[in-house]
Parts: C-alpha cells; structure tokens; sequence
C-alpha cells in the first residue's frame, strides 16, 4: 500500500473538479466563486508540489511558491473589487454586475 | 503504513471540506471549511516532504487570505439566503461539466499510468535524503540564485496588488477636517493675529469664532 505520484493526482483532480462545480452551482455568489477559484489553485499546487516530490525536482516547489503568490494577489485585489462594488450597488449578486453593459 | 493512512485522512478531509465549502448556505462556513482544507493540503504536503511550502499555505492562506475572505464576508450585509436561489437549477450543467473534467483527468492519469520518471533530466534535484539540507536551505539555495529574477517580479505583483486594493478601496469622505501642516507652517503674525476694536461697554464676535473653517 504505497502512495504514488497517482493517488496525489486524484486528490487534486477531485479537489480542482469542486472548485469548477463550485463556480457553476453558486453562480450568484461572487464570495463563493473566488473561493472556488482558490480551491482550484490548491489542486494545481498539489499537483505541482507531487511532481516535484516523485520526480526529485525542487522547481515545482518554486513554481508552487509564484502560484501562491499570484494566488494571494489575486483575492485581495477581487475582494477590493467586491467591497467598492457594494459601496456602490449595495449587491454582490453576479447578474446585478452589469453596468459597463459588456 | 503510516504515511499511507495519513494521506488518505489528509486527502478524504481536503475534498471532503473541499466538497462542504461549495455546498454549505452560509458564506462564513464556507471560508472555514476553506480553512480546513488548506490545513489538510499542508498535511498532503509535509507527506510529500515540502515542509516550506506546507508552512507557507498555512501562514499565507489560514493566516492572511482566509483572514481577509472572513473579514469581507462579514463585514458585507448580504442576504446570502436570496443568493442562493437557482442552486438546484445550476446544479446539472455543474455536475455535467465537472464531471467530464473529472473523467477527463483521471482517464488521462490512469493512461499514462504515471509514475516517476527517473530519465528525466533534472534541473534542481531535491537534497539527497540522508543529507542535513532542509527543505527550506534547498528551496532558498534556488530560489535567490536560479529564479532571483522570478521571486522579484513576484514581489513586484504583491506590491502592485497592494497599492491596487488600497487605491480601489480608499474613500474620500466629504467634510473631514484633515491637519494641513504647510497652512500651520506658514500661518504668522499678519494671519494668525487680528486686532478687534471693542466698543466700551459694547462686545463683539470675532469672526474667526463665526467661522471656524476660515481660520485654516
């Protein structure tokens, strides 16, 4: 009963298939989609955390590290986005984000 | 043994938590189950012998971005119940398209039949197993050498994100008096003093008492 590089892959194919459920079934909640958005990120870190693990490879790990980053950046600034827009409208409901009638 | 029981409590709760922060109704459960899953991914991590990088997810992620989505959720006067209208709706064509990326996935994992490649040619090999390198020595010995450039432009999207988040949010509220040091500074005898005639048995207001904004 070994854990290989494949039991690693389906955690994280499990865990990124939630996040992309996640984005269809709480279409009106913008909080619950970013926080699908880094359940999806996790998965892609396990994945990359596991390659480096069974390939002996410590780059995965530095790219992990930049996914994180780019990850923390990310919800801070949607979750400035999400505070000035219902400053604004008083609405975080997504089909009521529709002003620049895009 | 022992490392395979651990990863398969460690696995079931990340997707398990990972399933209830899609599902659960209020939006504060979902960040802590988001919590949970974080911690159990660091977990997966520790097993996979990235003791930096597990340390990291649980300092940024549980200490700062978790943190934050709380903040945010609570401070939001929502009505979460009336956004969760269409759950059902939405839930078939979710199902749909997740489960074919599942599928997709796993088809292709179980295809290649993944294992570790030993031919491959590696760029950074991890620190031997016997050797006093931690994981952490490793990381760094790369990263501020190999990928210096990479970790400042990282710096440089933390810091970009940072002024961004403050410039969106930052409000100038109308009818705040606000210290203005130069108008301090440069305030003198022939602005800051004013001679008023009484009038014997008379009295006056001085109008830096009537308007108290034209003293500034």
């Amino acid at each position: 009963m070994t854990i290989g590089l494949g039991h690693y892959l389906v955690v994280a194919a499990c865990l990124f298939t939630l996040g992309i459920f996640g984005i269809f079934l709480n279409r009106k909640n913008v909080i619950v989609i970013l926080l699908s958005i880094e359940l999806m990120l996790l998965a892609v870190n396990i994945n990359f955390v596991a390659f480096s693990h069974f390939n002996g490879d410590l780059v995965g790990q530095v790219f992990a590290l930049f996914v994180l980053t780019v990850a923390a950046a990310e919800s801070a600034i949607g979750l400035a986005i999400m505070v000035v827009y219902f400053r604004n409208r008083g609405s975080i409901a997504v089909e009521d984000i529709n002003m620049m009638k895009g | 043994m022992a490392s395979a029981i651990f990863f398969y409590i460690f696995a079931a709760l990340a997707v398990g938590s990972g399933a209830a922060v899609i599902l659960t109704k209020n939006p504060v459960h979902a960040v802590l189950f988001l919590i949970l899953a974080f911690f159990n991914a660091a977990g997966l991590f520790v097993l996979l012998s990235a003791e930096f990088l597990a340390m990291l997810l649980v300092i940024v992620y549980v200490g700062a971005v978790a943190v934050l989505f709380l903040f945010v959720v609570m401070m939001l006067d929502v009505d979460f119940a009336e956004l969760k209208a269409g759950f059902i709706k939405n839930a078939g064509i979710g199902a749909l398209v997740g489960g074919i990326v599942l599928a997709e996935i796993l088809a292709l994992v179980g295809y290649r039949g993944l294992t570790a490649a030993s031919t491959l040619n590696v760029a950074s090999p991890v620190p031997a197993a016997g050797s006093d390198i931690t994981n952490t020595q490793a990381l760094g010995e790369i990263l501020y050498t190999k990928y210096v450039y990479f970790f400042e432009a990282s710096g440089l999207i933390l810091f970009v994100a940072m002024i961004g988040a403050i410039v969106l949010t930052l409000k100038h509220r109308e009818g705040v008096k606000r210290q203005s040091i130069s108008a301090q500074v440069a305030r003198g005898p022939k602005t800051g003093l004013e001679i008023i005639k009484v009038p014997s048995g008379g009295s006056v207001i001085p109008p830096a008492a009537k308007h108290p904004e034209a003293a500034e």
